[in-house]
């Protein structure tokens, strides 16, 4: 794990010192809302439906025990005894008061996390692959660079007043985990002709009101000149993009009316114009950052897949925690171990600082002491004995960590939405739980594999509803809540967005148009397909009828 | 009856709080001032500014209110949400040390 050198701790002091201040202007009356609200959004606090919400920024959902300890503790001291993890691998919190912001950020900055620029139209926290620095078919770390965007990009004068908000991700893995496709910036290792480690870097992607999928702006870029390349596009955008309407700021619109081919040219003649600098990434740099990454010293282990074989038989519920939650680690005798934040009736992504306080305690028994939060909102162990997963299993059951349906229809991502979010039209939640209850069925969840279902109250699409499988958005129909499902959307390395299904829903009939797409997928597959690959082989049409009824089909063709 | 109240959230810790009967500032829409004529209703929101000015209560607003079953009840979910609470886990408010993830 990275750990702040001098010139971080002291960045983060002065910015809650100045915080401090500016807080304090602010209860005297000093600054008005207007005045104050960029200033606190830089810092992460947002005023929502209920009172201020914090969002603590998770660089690449990395977390330490320690970490997690400080987070419940905050839950605890500033909040209502629990948080929520996020799709950007965030944690936020949602009824903090103003006035003990500065101290709660001391307190965060105490294990190196902060708020800075967790909002507002800067460098977001910069996201990753859960599995990075553990999986087998990683072509180097992921974290190593995003630690070096993250340096270069915070409180970075040139980039703190973008036109809007920007967001990267970066995969060191050919599968994508981290969603790239649906980034301002996706970065994307892999090997060129020559064998040599690069980016394929892509720009313009992104959800809300207008989903796009990210374009190739460069197929192959070497790592040292990722800074320089990444500047150019920042630049260009900067530049070039559109501060008079909000619904056009974003890069993807500037690329996707410029054309990439254009955008491409700009940021290619930045790029030639200032690379050549001082901005080549020197080498004992990248190496000195990725020191901070290398593995723990791994023990030796024998393998245990069989005596593990022997306990998955005698006990059904732990042998479908195995097949579903766990991943192979890429040494002999370990394992990655999700922990699903999405048991039934529970909240996706919430958790109350107890169970916190016991995650903490079991990462430091069972994982070496860190461990990750993903973009569907779940934890990870990344370094478990396989020796230990059965102990580790018992003891995650009764914190309702257990639930084995990692990827299943009821491992949803769901945004807070009208719950807690100013934004949101409808609620997110209720609708998840709904599902929850439809589908208590493990057999039929399991045979019907993978599939997701995200869920947004609004179209800003915090819930990454474009790339669900089955995606869910919440929409006010003259003070009514209505949801509006799409198909066929995925966020993986063929990222696409869904199709429109049909007119929107009331809320109770939601479960069972997901259980007729369902009914559908099951009589249609071919083989071991997945929902994805018959949606795509299919179409729409079979999964409208379904839904609606023949006559229906016609009226929303 | 549909009748108006003045909602904001209190600058110091964010909470929703709702105009009084007096021009205070009251933490439960039960003790809020309900406005039954519009112009009414209208002159207590320019009140309302006074105290964001006196940076008491950030983005102070009218809202809609049923008080035909004897109680505020806000009409629409979003204010029905800002009065009474998220509707889920509202155990979790309660008891902020509950089991479980």
């Amino acid at each position: 794990m990275y750990r702040y050198d001098e010139f971080d701790h002291k960045l983060v002091q002065e910015r809650i010192q100045q915080f401090r201040h500016q807080v304090k202007r602010r209860l005297s009356g000093e600054l008005t809302e207007d005045q104050f609200k960029p200033l606190r959004l830089m810092n992460g606090l947002y005023l929502q439906l209920h009172a201020y919400m914090l969002r603590v920024n998770v660089p690449y959902g990395a977390i330490t025990s320690r970490q997690m300890r400080k987070f419940a503790h905050v839950a605890r001291a500033y909040d209502r005894g629990f948080g929520h993890f996020t799709t950007r691998q965030n944690i936020q919190y949602n009824w903090v008061k103003l006035e003990e912001t500065p101290d709660l950020l001391a307190e965060l900055a105490e294990v190196e996390v902060t708020g800075i620029q967790s909002s507002g139209n800067c460098v977001r926290n910069i996201t990753s692959d859960h599995y990075a620095g553990r999986i087998k078919d990683e072509l180097a770390d992921p974290r190593i660079y995003c630690e070096l965007l993250r340096q270069y990009t915070v409180l970075h004068p040139e980039f703190s007043f973008l036109p809007r908000k920007f967001k990267i991700a970066v995969t060191g893995s050919p599968k994508d985990r981290a969603a790239v496709a649906l980034h301002d910036i996706g970065l994307r290792m892999h090997l060129n002709d020559t064998g040599k480690l690069g980016f394929e870097v892509l720009v313009g992607g992104g959800q809300g009101r207008t989903p796009i999928i990210a374009k190739t702006i460069r197929e192959w870029l070497p790592p040292e000149h990722l800074m320089a390349y990444v500047e150019a596009i920042l630049r260009v955008y900067n530049l070039s993009g559109r501060r008079d309407n909000i619904h056009k700021a974003r890069i993807k619109i500037i690329v996707n009316q410029m054309g990439i081919d254009q955008y491409r040219e700009l940021v290619d003649q930045e790029f030639d114009r200032i690379k050549g600098d001082a901005k080549g990434i020197p080498e004992a740099e990248i190496q000195r950052i990725k020191a901070y990454f290398a593995p723990p010293e791994y023990e030796e282990l024998p393998d245990f897949t069989d005596k593990l074989n022997t306990l998955r038989l005698t006990d059904k519920t732990f042998d479908l925690w195995m097949s579903s939650n766990v991943a192979e680690h890429k040494i002999g005798g370990y394992a990655i171990v999700n922990l699903t934040l999405k048991a039934p009736d529970r909240v996706p992504g919430d958790i109350t600082a107890t169970a916190m306080d016991a995650v903490a305690d079991l990462a430091d028994e069972y994982s070496l002491g860190e461990m990750r939060v993903n973009h569907r909102q779940n934890l990870v162990f990344v370094d478990v004995k396989q020796v230990d997963l059965h102990s580790l299993w018992k003891k995650l059951g009764p914190l309702e960590l257990a639930t084995p349906n990692l990827g299943q229809l009821t491992d949803m991502i769901t945004c807070p939405g009208l719950d807690y979010c100013n934004l949101a039209n409808a609620r997110s939640i209720p609708v998840a739980q709904d599902i929850n209850k439809h589908f208590v069925d493990v057999d039929r969840l399991i045979a019907i594999g993978d599939f997701t279902v995200n869920i947004s109250g609004c179209m800003n699409a915090c819930g990454h509803h474009h790339v669900g499988n089955v995606g869910i958005l919440g929409v006010d129909k003259h003070g009514t809540e209505f949801f509006q499902l799409t198909l066929g959307g995925s966020s993986d390395e063929g990222a696409s967005l869904g199709d429109r299904l049909g007119r929107a829903l009331p809320q109770e009939e939601v479960p069972a148009a997901i259980e007729a797409i369902v009914d559908t997928y099951i009589d249609t597959r071919e083989d071991d397909e997945r929902f994805l690959d018959t949606y795509r082989r299919i179409g729409m049409v079979p999964f409208k009828e379904a839904v609606y009824g023949s006559v229906d089909t016609k009226v929303v063709a | 009856m549909m009748s108006q109240m003045i909602i904001a959230n209190r600058l110091i810790d964010g909470l929703v709080i709702y105009m009084g009967p007096k021009g205070e500032w009251v933490d439960s829409i039960d003790k809020g001032a309900v406005f039954e004529d519009k112009q009414d209703a209208q002159r207590w929101l320019i009140m309302a500014q006074q105290a964001v000015e006196d940076s008491v209560v950030v983005d102070p607003y009218l809202i809609d209110i049923d008080t035909g079953g004897g109680e505020n009840l806000p009409v629409g979910a979003r204010e029905t949400i800002r009065a009474f609470g998220p509707s889920v886990r509202t155990d979790l408010l309660e008891d902020a040390e509950g089991n479980g993830g």
